[in-house]
């Protein structure tokens, strides 16, 4: 079962896919929309959102990262989330900013001191991340750094939040991304260096997971730099297709002479 | 709705932290090095690799929901470790959406002040230090209310004492803030907007208290009251 989380007509509602591939949604109370006609949001109540660095070997390597003996962990706040067909803010001013595929983890159950077999059942679901970073921003203080990882609508989530009895192996998954339609970034979770059974117990070891909180497991080799206009989707095998657009400083009006923005499109 | 808001808080006392607007919505950002004697602390290292030169942009940390507790409430001491250090802040409640704003009414933003203590196990990396210091379970107390921003005439020349089993430890100032709390509430919604209810730490002196299990933390904020936490040590 998958379920997305949509505004409409005034409010939000629980939506799913209605039809094979018609692009239709049903809301919770029976009505039918396109959707493209509703704003998706974040597809559930995020909590602590626990991301990690470098877990792929390959995009260590590419990265020029020695691999590690435990995992690179971060944190990220709420303002960095939005959902599916989202837009995310290029400023004008960086040279790198690039797109980040990962599969996110959603617990479903208060976890505190898991092992690491025990650790699958307190996954309620799964679902797509984009995890956005502007490398011009690194600084060598506490990597890494909030103004690189944990900018404002940098982190899409979803479409959809996918049950976990519908992910038959989360060790066995293929992530792709594609900017406007080319194919940029390919891997597959098993290439992961700590597993998502050996995050949780890990994490669990010294902080309580609870209900909502999701971990963003890494990403494979492949990012690459996105420029204003690009549209960038991120696609996983059972999960579906997480788009998103970059846009320009000029739809914030940063930079503007009034500090007026332009309307968005 | 955020106008009401604006307009209210200015009127409020004490604000109880468990209700909306000004509940805690699960995010404390903290800054690091933000204080004149924690980067002075550092000496020379601050421009040799891996650091290479003074941080630019705001030095920030989050605290998670797991590691919030309230005046009175034990923290939690992992056995594994002597000594862990209580960095006494004062912490900006956020009372309206602040998203690139300009120093000179980036208080307008906010609601009220509170006592922020992070608690971390003692690391000498600056680079890169683990999450698992600073994100454990009740490492972050808050509180012990928050007072009304009209309560404060300026945030910043406040004296923070910091006591341990009633022996004073450290006297700091927010006048000593390299970015006092209006410049950091600009700098760091520069990028990332900070929303009603969520808490700025605005920095912490150095050395850190050094707190051991079985000791009572208890930090003082002038006009805020006092923030009490008693340390007690966890199984293995």
């Amino acid at each position: 079962m998958k379920r997305a989380k949509v505004a409409f007509a005034g409010s939000i509602h629980e939506a799913v896919p209605h039809g094979e591939g018609e692009g239709l949604l049903r809301l919770a109370d029976g009505r039918r929309v396109r959707e493209d006609q509703v704003v998706w949001l974040p597809p559930f109540e995020v909590g602590t959102i626990i991301a990690l660095g470098l877990n792929y070997a390959d995009h260590a390597k590419e990265l020029a990262l020695n691999s590690q003996d435990e995992p690179l962990v971060f944190l990220k706040g709420p303002g960095t989330l939005i959902g599916h067909r989202g837009q995310t803010r290029r400023p004008r001013d960086v040279a790198f900013m690039h797109y980040e595929c990962e599969l996110a983890v959603v617990i479903g159950r208060t976890a505190a001191g898991v092992s690491r077999s025990e650790a699958l059942a307190h996954v309620a679901g799964y679902c797509i991340a984009n995890d956005y970073a502007i490398r011009d921003y690194l600084e060598n203080w506490y990597r890494p750094n909030l103004r690189v990882k944990n900018r404002d609508g940098a982190t899409a989530l979803g479409p959809w939040f996918v049950e976990a009895a519908d992910v038959a192996d989360p060790a066995d998954l293929d992530l792709r991304t594609f900017v406007n339609g080319k194919q940029t970034q390919a891997g597959n979770t098993r290439q992961m260096i700590f597993d998502v059974a050996y995050l949780i117990e890990y994490l669990s070891a010294f902080m309580t997971l609870s209900a909502g909180d999701v971990i963003l497991t890494g990403t494979p080799h492949g990012v690459g730099n996105v420029e204003s206009g690009d549209e960038v989707v991120c696609e996983i095998e059972g999960l579906g297709r997480l788009a998103n657009t970059i846009v320009g400083d000029e739809v914030y009006g940063v930079g503007s002479q009034d500090g007026r923005s332009m309307p968005c499109a | 709705m955020t106008v009401s808001v604006s307009m209210a808080f200015a009127d409020l006392r004490s604000i109880p932290m468990d209700v909306a607007p000004f509940r805690l919505s699960g995010a404390v950002y903290g800054a690091l090095l933000n204080h004149r004697a924690a980067l002075a602390a550092l000496g020379d290292k601050v421009g040799k690799p891996p650091h290479d030169a003074a941080p630019k942009a705001p030095v920030l940390y989050i605290k998670p929901r797991n590691t919030f507790a309230l005046c009175g409430d034990f923290v939690p001491f992992p056995a594994a470790h002597d000594e862990l250090e209580a960095a006494a802040n004062l912490g900006l409640v956020i009372g309206r959406s602040a998203c690139r704003v300009a120093p000179d009414d980036a208080l307008e933003h906010v609601a009220g002040y509170l006592i922020v203590v992070d608690v971390s196990i003692p690391s000498a990396s600056h680079y890169r230090p683990q999450v698992r210091f600073k994100a454990r379970d009740g490492f972050c107390p808050l509180g012990p209310k928050v007072t009304a921003r009209a309560d404060i005439p300026s945030p910043d020349a406040l004296k923070i004492r910091t006591r341990i089993d009633g022996v004073l430890v450290q006297t700091a100032s927010t006048a000593d803030l390299i970015r006092p709390a209006a410049q950091l509430l600009a700098a760091v919604s520069e990028f990332m907007t900070l929303a009603p209810g969520e808490v700025l730490a605005t920095g912490a002196a150095a050395p850190a208290a050094r707190v051991r299990s079985g000791q009572t933390v208890l930090v003082e904020i002038d006009g805020l009251g006092e923030l009490s936490n008693r340390f007690l040590g966890i199984g293995a």
